[in-house]
């Protein structure tokens, strides 16, 4: 049982690095906290301040009621997953597991027992004898999750731990660690800058960015209704379409082309004085369809586009072209027949248009009638 | 054969032999032990005025002997402070004696053992120590279970290394030590009173003695070396 207070975290670096800015959030137990975010963005450092490897520069962490700044890390009761898995190298794998047991003075049996069923549950039970050297990637890791079971620590943090394994094994080890946390429902954060990890993974989503929390909510929220422009750009994959252009009274001008904006959202931008403004509107790849399948009856506006590149993807083709010298990517069915250089008319779904502000690049958010 | 039947012949051949060793061992443990500590702190730690006390431990490994001697007798002579308190505590001055030597040595073998300690803590992955330190461990548990088994090929070759510099050592100490026989005279002390006074026999058995013992410890390195590769 944890929870987890973390009030105004700052932590600079040489008087004005700021690598993490004001970070505030409250993390309930048996939460699995996904903080994604591009390198650089404060992620990691965050997990290192929680875990007492280094110290804040103002702020509090706040741990079941007790103040934790000033706790040092071997007291602090987290276990902490490293990227490049950490194993102590000199060490096979049952006395990797020994260690931080043994550091806290458990009895051998007690010890021996909870490596044995740690063991089971990672299925590494015949390489208890085998130093780190002598193992796979992927068994190294599971080592490293094994460190943190026997442990039986309050709160789990994981630094990018898929990220220095192939794809195949990543995508394994990924639903490895979602059922791990079904099974032992330990609290936990874990780092990542891959977007199917934290979408996938996540009971709820931090994306951070230069140090700043963006966004926080459920991976289908952040997803359907990203706060600004940063998030709605990152989290996706082609990104999120961007186009800026001036909102006039029922539509949208980006150069010479429009593009027809339905009623209900036009009142509301009309009613929050967009109108004859700079807006961004942005559109999912998968939201732009073909316009001679698309079913008539949903909402939406066309326009005509000459495609640049394709790149197939076997199931989809990725469509890549423009709009007013604007980058576009759009992901087709293989059902719509493409060729470069060819021009086709594309169907936005205006039910799930983003706007922006230009200024302050937040989602406008549209009142619901 | 007969010569080494002689047991006056003996002993004056052994003698240096024997407190080379002492004097060898003894500041090779210090050696070892100050050179393994100061190495872990300056591979971890950053402070002020770091860059120039490293380089002022590291002095004695490029200056001439003579001038590590000079000091030393400047430091630990009968009108320092030190010297006058090692005095006052021993109820004799340190200087021409065997611990004048060790302090020789320490202090010209310091630098190697120093430099692989650090370059050898430095190898180490920080997030292999940081994970004991969540695991669950005291810092001292840290250096004596993690970083000083992960640096432990640096450890044993810089303590052969200074071992075979202490050793070897010869000028700083006959100039802090001088040359007594069977009280601070050492095989590279005697090798040169030896040749000095024409007894080439003397000489070439020491320098053979010498030889042996270097050869082996070097190739104790290499050989540590080869299989670490």
């Amino acid at each position: 049982m944890v929870e987890l207070k973390l009030q105004h975290i700052y932590k600079t670096y040489n008087k004005d690095i700021q690598a993490v800015n004001n970070f505030n959030l409250d993390i309930k137990d048996k939460e699995f906290i996904v903080l994604v975010g591009p390198s650089g963005c404060g992620k990691s450092t965050l997990l290192r301040l929680l875990a007492g490897l280094e110290d804040l520069s103002q702020g509090q962490i706040i741990m079941d009621g007790q103040y934790m700044n000033d706790v040092s890390p071997k007291d602090r009761d987290v276990a902490f997953v490293f990227q490049n898995y950490a194993l102590y190298p000199h060490m096979n794998v049952y006395q990797n597991m020994a260690f931080g047991l043994k550091s806290r003075k458990f009895p051998k049996d007690e010890i021996d027992r909870r490596i044995k069923n740690a063991a089971q549950i990672l299925n590494i039970e015949e390489h208890l004898d085998r130093k780190p050297k002598a193992l796979s990637g992927g068994q190294c890791q599971r080592v490293a999750l094994g460190r943190a079971i026997v442990r039986d620590a309050k709160l789990f943090l994981m630094d990018e731990p898929l990220s220095n394994l192939d794809t195949k094994l990543r995508t394994q080890m990924r639903s490895e660690i979602i059922k791990l946390h079904q099974r032992l429902q330990t609290t936990t954060i874990y780092v990542t800058h891959d977007q199917t990890e934290a979408m996938t993974m996540a009971t709820r989503l931090v994306v951070m960015n230069n140090g700043k929390i963006q966004q926080v909510g459920v991976p289908k929220e952040v997803y359907d209704k990203p706060e600004n422009v940063f998030v709605g750009g990152f989290i996706g994959l082609p990104a999120m379409n961007f186009f800026s252009g001036t909102l006039l009274h029922d539509k949208i001008l980006f150069d010479h082309l429009t593009m027809e904006i339905p009623i209900i959202k036009m009142m509301s931008l009309r009613k929050q004085g967009y109108v004859n403004k700079e807006i961004i509107l942005g559109i999912r790849p998968e939201d732009l369809h073909d316009a001679s399948i698309f079913p008539n009856n949903t909402a939406c506006s066309t326009i005509d586009v000459k495609i640049e590149l394709i790149e197939s993807l076997g199931a989809e083709n990725l469509i890549h072209s423009q709009i007013a010298c604007q980058p576009l990517i759009a992901r087709l069915n293989t059902q719509t027949a493409v060729k470069e250089g060819q021009v086709i008319k594309l169907a936005v779904d205006m039910d799930k248009i983003h706007f922006f502000d230009y200024i302050s690049k937040n989602r406008i958010h549209l009142d619901v009638f | 054969m007969d010569l080494l039947l002689n047991k006056e012949f003996m002993q004056e051949f052994l003698s240096p032999i024997w407190l080379s060793i002492k004097i060898a061992t003894i500041s090779g443990v210090i050696v070892i032990l100050l050179g393994t500590l100061i190495g872990h702190v300056f591979a971890r730690k950053t402070f002020k005025g770091k860059a120039v006390l490293e380089t002022i431990l590291m002095l004695p490994m490029v200056l001439p002997p003579t001038v590590v001697g000079f000091f030393l007798i400047v430091i630990f002579g009968k009108n320092s402070i030190v010297g006058q308190v090692i005095e006052w505590l021993f109820k004799q001055p340190i200087i021409f004696t065997w611990w004048a030597a060790v302090i020789a040595a320490i202090v010209v073998a310091f630098p190697l053992m120093y430099q692989s300690s650090k370059s050898g803590f430095q190898a180490i992955n920080t997030d292999i120590e940081d994970a004991a330190r969540i695991d669950g461990a005291s810092e001292w548990r840290i250096f004596l279970f993690i970083s000083i088994p992960l640096a432990s090929k640096a450890l044993i070759s810089g303590s052969i290394l200074s071992f075979a510099r202490a050793l070897g050592e010869f000028g700083a100490t006959l100039m802090f030590a001088g040359n007594i026989p069977g009280e601070t005279q050492t095989i590279p002390t005697a090798i040169y009173i030896a040749i000095d006074s024409g007894n080439m026999k003397m000489a070439w058995m020491w320098v053979i003695s010498m030889v042996i013992i270097s050869f082996f410890m070097l190739l104790v390195v290499r050989i540590k070396n080869e299989n670490s590769k």
